[in-house]
């Protein structure tokens, strides 16, 4: 990066944390510091609630998901319009309606103490180990491909989003959100643009070639339950685990409960509703247009290319420089192929063109052969590290040696931006229901207002060292890493949105069936996780479902003997 | 006044059921999109 990147990126950064402090200098009480008084508009309550989604990994490793495997991903995103409106209809005028700081406090009134606990503490287990990724990923990628020191990457971009969120709470992560997606949109933007004009083919050709490769398939209707994203995983486990994250995940709960009206709490849902899905296939286009790129410029073998050198360092260069020879072959090879399959479909020549196309793929196989073989290479590596996915460095290699200085910093500000919106929501949420579902609820119930504030900002404080100390000391990813956030999620949410489905739902079902019924379905899902090889998002569904029906087989055990269950609460 | 007949403040769409239906469409809409494009390009 030059002097022009740093400027860029340090001041967005830091500008906006400053900003983010300036604005919340005046919080003084409980309600300002977990809620923002409850004054937001439904765009900042939208653009929050995505910036809070869309982490640093969503702009890194998602455009690597396109260049590796095409738009599939998209469907991924199914169920999330669905879920908003059941949450937006349903959850949504219950937790205004109770004034609650967190949606675990729901639970303690619907059912009883112990099962609020157990939904505050899966909480803070999942989002916890999801906090130490968020911040652990981007930190690996950026310091790799830049040679930065990877501690002082997760320090100094940790320390800032401490900061501003210990000191402002909500409305700082609010505030902020505002103008880390401005960076954000205006990276990713600036990325399309540059990745247009620099294309030696048409969009149209373009797209032709991406089709060509099966790039562009982004919904495919099999049912076959062991393939990870399919229409009916995203439409079906999508909906339960789009509605766990945004219906109980207290992150989320906690931007869209600051609205200033339930209206402008629904619009900003209804906003990501609409929204989130074109914006998630933008992200993978740009995935797809920059394989596209590189099938006519030779792409690295490895994309990491940081550890590749490192790797021919270690030991003999030979075996190293043999899969180099053989790959730039073999991309010779489809490059020729792929510019005869263009002019014969520009000469209208339709048995020529399916002719090269044909070619063309048997050659991208060739290669992806030779990229296979490397990427073993790599991973028998003595000290490598190198279990996370070589396509989270896709997008991150095609933006360092493709992209003019000042946009290079804009992007890299705008991976940081997206970093910090995500986590200072999470450490927001974390400090939050910890404060209100355990110190308030367990530890000091008849405190003064300014003591619950004081503990809130310590607690805060506590998980970002948490975080910190997290990605500092991970070493091991073994999925590409928007996957393994997703995965971490989908083991939990599904059971935590089995206590709310009951909790909102099933009214004759009271405390002690449900809290048993959730740990029996969370010992299911983490059997199934660890014995069988069915997608991840199924999990939501199964352990929703699962939690359903033990609470109603348990409850009508013990009904005989246990009080009445509880009304749905009305009032605070 | 309920919650759902409360006004949406939208000149096209007048309660939250319509604004729900239009969400749930433009979802569609999206799906039949890409879809398309796929069989496009393919």
């Amino acid at each position: 990066m030059s002097p022009l990147d740093f400027v860029v990126l340090i001041g967005s950064m830091v500008g906006i944390a400053l900003y983010g402090l300036w604005r919340t200098r005046g919080v003084r009480d409980l309600s300002g510091y977990l809620k923002g008084d409850q004054k937001m508009g439904w765009a900042a309550i939208g653009i929050s609630v995505m910036a809070t989604q869309a982490s640093a990994i969503t702009f890194i490793s998602t455009p690597g998901q396109g260049y590796e495997s095409g738009l599939g991903f998209v469907q991924n995103y199914f169920g999330m319009p669905l879920a908003l409106v059941i949450i937006a209809a349903v959850f949504l005028p219950i937790f205004r309606r109770l004034n609650v700081y967190t949606a675990y406090e729901f639970l303690g009134r619907r059912f009883d103490a112990k099962t609020r606990l157990l939904g505050a503490a899966l909480f803070l287990v999942q989002r916890g180990l999801g906090a130490g990724i968020t911040i652990y990923a981007p930190a690996i990628i950026l310091s790799t491909v830049f040679g930065w020191q990877l501690s002082l990457t997760i320090l100094l971009s940790g320390l800032l989003v401490i900061v501003y969120t210990v000191a402002g709470g909500s409305q700082a992560v609010t505030v902020t959100h505002k103008y880390q997606m401005a960076v954000i949109f205006g990276g990713m933007a600036t990325a399309f643009i540059v990745l247009l004009a620099r294309l030696p083919a048409s969009l149209t050709d373009a797209l032709t070639v991406a089709g060509g490769f099966n790039k562009l398939e982004a919904v495919d209707f099999s049912p076959d339950i062991h393939r990870r994203y399919t229409f009916w995983s995203g439409l079906l486990g999508g909906v339960f685990l789009m509605l766990s994250y945004f219906g109980t995940d207290q992150s989320q709960v906690q931007r869209y409960i600051s609205g200033s009206s339930l209206r402008e709490s629904r619009l900003g849902l209804m906003f990501n509703a609409v929204f989130k899905i074109p914006m998630q296939f933008l992200i993978l286009l740009l995935g797809v247009l920059v394989f596209v790129f590189y099938q006519f410029e030779r792409p690295p073998v490895y994309f990491n290319q940081a550890a590749w050198h490192a790797r021919i360092q270690q030991g003999s260069a030979e075996p190293f420089h043999s899969l180099e020879q053989r790959f730039d072959a073999a991309h010779a090879e489809k490059q020729r192929w792929i510019r005869a399959w263009l002019d014969a479909r520009h000469s209208g020549n339709r048995t020529a063109e399916a002719q090269a196309r044909a070619e063309a793929v048997a050659a991208h196989a060739k290669s992806e052969a030779v990229r296979a073989e490397a990427k073993a290479a790599m991973e028998q590596a003595p000290h490598s590290g190198m279990k996370s996915n070589d396509a989270d460095y896709v997008f991150i290699t095609f933006i360092l040696q493709q992209l003019p200085h000042g946009v290079i910093g804009l992007l890299v500000a705008a991976f940081f931006a997206a970093a910090l919106s995500s986590k200072s929501a999470e450490l927001n949420a974390l400090g939050s229901t910890t404060t209100i579902d355990f110190y308030r609820h367990i530890v000091r119930r008849d405190a003064t207002d300014a003591h619950y504030l004081l503990a809130s900002k310590w607690f805060t404080l506590l998980w970002g060292l948490f975080a910190l100390a997290f990605a500092l000391f991970a070493n091991v990813m073994t999925e590409n890493l928007i996957q393994a956030v997703n995965i971490v999620g989908s083991v939990f949410y599904g059971v935590v949105l089995g206590l709310f489905l009951v909790a909102f739902f099933v009214k004759q079902v009271g405390g002690t069936a449900v809290f048993w019924a959730a740990l029996a379905a969370q010992t299911l899902v983490f059997v199934l996780y660890a014995r069988t090889t069915i997608g991840y998002l199924w999990y939501n569904l199964i352990g929703c479902a699962a939690c359903v029906l033990f609470s109603l087989l348990l409850q009508a055990l013990i009904s005989s003997t246990s009080r009445p269950a509880n009304p749905l609460p009305t009032s605070p | 006044m309920t919650e759902d007949s409360e006004s949406t403040g939208l000149p096209l769409f007048r309660t939250w059921r319509a604004v729900y239906i239009f969400v749930l469409g433009c979802f569609v809409l999206w799906v039949g999109l890409l879809f398309a494009l796929a069989l496009a390009f393919r």
